[in-house]
């Protein structure tokens, strides 16, 4: 059982400034997960008749994409190749004290305390990032073969779970890592290759159009990311892209 | 009175006569019609891109930030098809006949049917998508096996397949939202139906950024709005997910089937505390390679490594030899619970057995590896580093997950496991074309009862969520819209939807006005506890009476007493789940009343009352071959309708996987 002190973000709402409160946390047991911790303070400010704290959660089972909590200055806490909801309080000791932000870019607003406005990533999917085929267009699954290293490269890359963490842990908030991730995926299959142009070219533009910022390679955004995506997606997005600016008849 | 429009015929004949039968809606039409659809799970979400793809105008709203974080991401284990690929004797026939069968004969034969022969087509889909489906080195698809079947038609990409599905739905989603045939609404919760003469033309939904509440018209309204598995407080289901949407339909009119079917999924993580907020499943999958056991000695309290070979007991192995560690998941969570009550599990709670992978990590991955690899005579040592490569390459995430959540390490020491509320087979009935007894109202995937019967197998689900969505409703909803087009939209002004917005109001500030002294969070956990000991794994006449009368008064006592923090006209989770929380005490009490009426165990209901000598559980099928369709009158009051089910093709015999 360990005491923490914690350093919490809170903001009523987009427009207000916002500014860090204190709050103890008592009897916390090493097997809860972060955010069950979250759920006790939550429980206890309630009953002291005080706005609980508002955080993104949702599977609690590290896959679908919505916890985010900025960590003692890094996304999802210590863990490596960790969410938010699968960090467990085995993590930390007795007195420990604990800072916790929402993801700070430009193009993912705060819309109340811990919760951010992440919708830039689905405009940046609908700008390309899928393969055209109507529902009953497909031919037969087994009808293309696809080598089992390109396969298990491009699952590698779908692994994404549009989290932000990537953009929470880069200097230059970019969505690189992520923008990358879903055109490896698509790339690297046959059946996404009619679109490799128009994909990488678009979903580039979209992303600046958003605000993100850009690559500056240091690596940050693969080093916090929990379905550890690798930056070498973001190599071959540089390839797809001058490939696509250099080879395009438009 | 409840007609469920099964089209006559020979079974292998019914989906293709409906289809080459049914009325269809012309393209310059489809532009003038409007579809509302809750919830953008494997359901919604192929729903929403399918429709808008064919032309209508869709409206599509999910409470979660992204279409793309419905619950259906976190399915691990695979999607069935019957594609035999491995030539192993599948076909379109056996996946109808191992459905029915093993949901205890308790679905409706025409719709199964229809689910295995649009299987195939769902993995065609799938890999057009790109969703990146595990292959073999040929470059072709790769299969595994599921609990309750003989042969390997699970499709699958590593312990992650539900998230690479709604991934591919979720990018078809979002192409249609590009242009512009699909509407987009996330952080938005339906909170109610909105009736015109008789049939469903909208509903109110909060907007949960701002609390405001919006008016939506549909030509017809699609509620995918997944299971109620939360109303047992603890389950595998996210957070949010939550009955709302079907039972403010419910309250509409639209029935309630067989709502007490709940599946116990029998590996799940075991409950650590009382603090624990959900619980997490590791993969059906996993019993492939993993076997189950107990100590033989009662209260053994050796480390199980410690625990030689002779001193095990694998009692899924021994009572059921011919489907041994892969009986369908009824059956397996009940054998666990008999084990831990009778004295036997293990982990400091004793409510848990060993799930262990050393076994095949050294017979099955490692000796095959080694022989690839050409090493002769390898030490066991050489075995497991072998086979842990494999094991991780198939359930690595698993693996990773279960050591986070535990601290301990599964390729190492054996899992504990034990079962976990995970899914509900019941939901609204619909009949043939998914549609409710409500006129223009549709309920797709989990939300609905219709394919499981008592009890689902194993990579089920996602093979019903993308059929009802990408294959089915596609053609069913023209055979309505047909009717509807020279219907001009409504305007939202209409009284119909000035009334049910003011209804939805007002019971949102009720609740904010009760402020009484005890947390949302507080009333939810006592349901939970209500419901998990005497509605969960075994039930009996007496606990379900009750808990009826234990439910009832929870109910009044959230009604007096319940604080919601914050106010109405912000982001305000509390309210969000207080409202969600509210309506599953009302579920809990059918919940227990629709297993009070069934007095007989079937699937996943196992009622103590009727059980075989040896504690198989016993089918009545002169009683109760029927789906309980609840009618929804007054508070605490429901009307009891029946749709008998009759079985042509498959014939009821107990279920026996011994």
């Amino acid at each position: 059982m360990m005491d923490l002190t914690l350093k919490v973000w809170r903001q009523k709402n987009a427009d207000d400034r916002g500014g860090f409160e204190t709050y103890k946390v008592k009897d916390i047991s090493s097997e809860m997960s972060f955010l069950e911790m979250f759920d006790v303070l939550n429980e206890e400010l309630i009953r002291e008749g005080k706005d609980p704290i508002a955080f993104d959660h949702d599977c609690r089972e590290g896959i679908c994409g919505a916890c985010s909590m900025y960590i003692n200055g890094r996304p999802h806490g210590p863990w490596h190749a960790n969410t938010t909801c699968q960090l467990h309080m085995r993590a930390y000791k007795d007195g420990d004290t604990i800072v916790v932000e929402p993801w700070r870019a430009n193009a993912f607003p705060v819309i109340k305390d811990l919760v951010v406005d992440r919708t830039a990533f689905d405009r940046i999917i609908q700008a390309g990032g899928y393969i055209s085929v109507n529902t009953g267009n497909a031919v037969d699954a087994n009808a293309m073969p696809v080598e089992k290293d390109k396969a298990d490269a491009a699952f590698a890359a779908a692994a994404c779970i549009g989290c932000g963490a990537c953009v929470a842990a880069c200097k230059n908030s970019s969505a690189l890592l992520f923008v990358s991730a879903k055109v490896s995926h698509l790339a690297l299959l046959p059946q996404g290759a009619p679109e490799r142009k128009t994909r990488a070219m678009n979903m580039v533009a979209q992303m600046d159009k958003e605000g993100f910022g850009s690559c500056t390679n240091t690596g940050a955004c693969e080093a916090v990311c929990p379905k550890e995506i690798s930056i070498e997606n973001i190599a071959r997005l540089n390839r797809e892209y001058i490939m696509a600016g250099a080879t395009s008849d438009k | 009175m409840l007609d469920s429009k099964i089209p006559s015929g020979p079974l292998d004949d019914k989906w293709t006569y409906y289809k080459g039968h049914c009325k269809l809606v012309n393209p310059a039409n489809k532009r003038k019609l409007e579809v509302i659809i809750v919830g953008t799970g494997l359901a919604g979400a192929s729903a929403a891109a399918s429709l808008g793809e064919l032309g209508y105008k869709v409206k599509a709203f999910c409470f979660q930030d992204s279409p793309r974080r419905a619950h259906s991401i976190a399915a691990q284990g695979g999607i069935n098809a019957a594609k035999n690929y491995q030539n192993d004797g599948d076909s379109v026939f056996r996946l109808f006949y191992d459905t029915v069968k093993g949901g205890d004969y308790r679905a409706r034969e025409a719709n199964v049917h229809r689910l295995a022969e649009v299987s195939v087509n769902i993995i065609d889909q799938c890999v057009a998508q790109g969703v990146p489906f595990a292959r073999e080195y040929g470059g072709l698809l790769n299969n595994r096996s599921f609990g309750g079947t003989q042969v390997k038609r699970t499709f699958y990409a590593a312990g992650q397949t539900g998230q690479q599905l709604l991934i591919g739905a979720y990018q078809a989603l979002e192409r249609q939202v590009a242009l512009g045939n699909v509407q987009m609404y996330s952080r938005h919760e339906m909170l109610d139906i909105v009736m015109i003469e008789g049939k469903a033309r909208g509903i109110i939904c909060r907007n949960l950024v701002n609390g405001e509440l919006e008016r939506h018209f549909g030509h017809a309204v699609l509620l995918c709005t997944g299971g109620y598995g939360n109303v047992f407080y603890l389950s595998t289901n996210a957070m949010g997910s939550n009955v709302t949407a079907a039972w403010k339909a419910h309250k509409k009119g639209a029935f309630f089937g067989n709502p007490c079917f709940t599946q116990i999924h029998p590996t799940c993580i075991p409950v650590s505390g009382d603090h624990q907020s959900k619980l997490t499943l590791m993969s059906e999958s996993l019993r492939n390679d993993g076997r189950i056991w107990v100590p033989k000695q009662k209260g053994d309290t050796r480390k199980p490594n410690d625990i030689p070979e002779e001193e095990r007991d694998y009692y899924l192995e021994r009572r059921y030899p011919a489907f041994g560690n892969l009986v369908p998941r009824d059956v397996a969570s009940r054998a666990a619970k008999e084990r831990c009550d009778a004295g036997y599990g293990v982990g400091t709670t004793k409510q848990a057995v060993y799930l262990d992978f050393k076994f095949n990590l050294i017979n099955k991955y490692g000796k095959t590896e080694a022989t690839k690899q050409g090493i002769q005579d390898p030490d066991t040592e050489t075995l497991i580093r072998l086979g842990k490569e494999v094991v991780k390459e198939e359930y690595g995430n698993l693996f990773d997950m279960y050591e986070k959540i535990t601290g301990e390490n599964p390729y190492e020491v054996p899992m504990r496991i034990y079962p976990a509320v995970h899914y509900t087979m019941g939901g609204l009935w619909v009949d043939y074309e998914l549609m409710t007894n409500v006129k223009g109202l549709y309920c797709l995937g989990e939300a609905n009862f219709s394919d499981h019967g008592a009890n689902r197998l194993g990579a089920s689900a996602l093979m019903q969520g993308l059929a009802d969505g990408y294959f089915v409703i596609p053609y069913t909803i023209g055979n309505y819209l047909a009717d509807e087009i020279s219907v001009k939209p409504i305007p939202t002004s209409h009284e119909a939807f000035e009334q049910t917005e003011k209804a939805v109001a007002d019971r949102i500030n009720t609740l904010m006005n009760i402020k009484g002294k005890q947390t949302v969070e507080s009333f939810h956990k006592r349901l939970g506890k209500i419901m998990w000991e005497k509605c969960g794994m075994a039930r009996n006449a007496n606990h379900l009476q009750e808990a009826i009368i234990e439910i009832q008064q929870l109910k009044k006592e959230f009604w007096t007493d319940v604080r919601v923090p914050g106010t109405i006209n912000e982001m305000n989770p509390e309210l969000d789940k207080a409202g969600r929380v509210a309506d599953f005490i009302e579920l809990g009490e059918l919940m227990c009343k629709d297993a009070l009426n069934r007095n007989e165990s079937c699937g996943g209901h196992f009622r103590e009352e009727s059980q075989t000598a040896d504690g198989e559980a016993e089918r009545k099928d002169n009683e109760y071959a029927y789906v309980a369709a609840w009618e929804y009158k007054t508070d605490s009051n429901w009307e009891l309708h029946k749709e008998n089910l009759t079985f042509e093709v498959a014939k009821p015999t107990q279920r026996s996987y011994k």
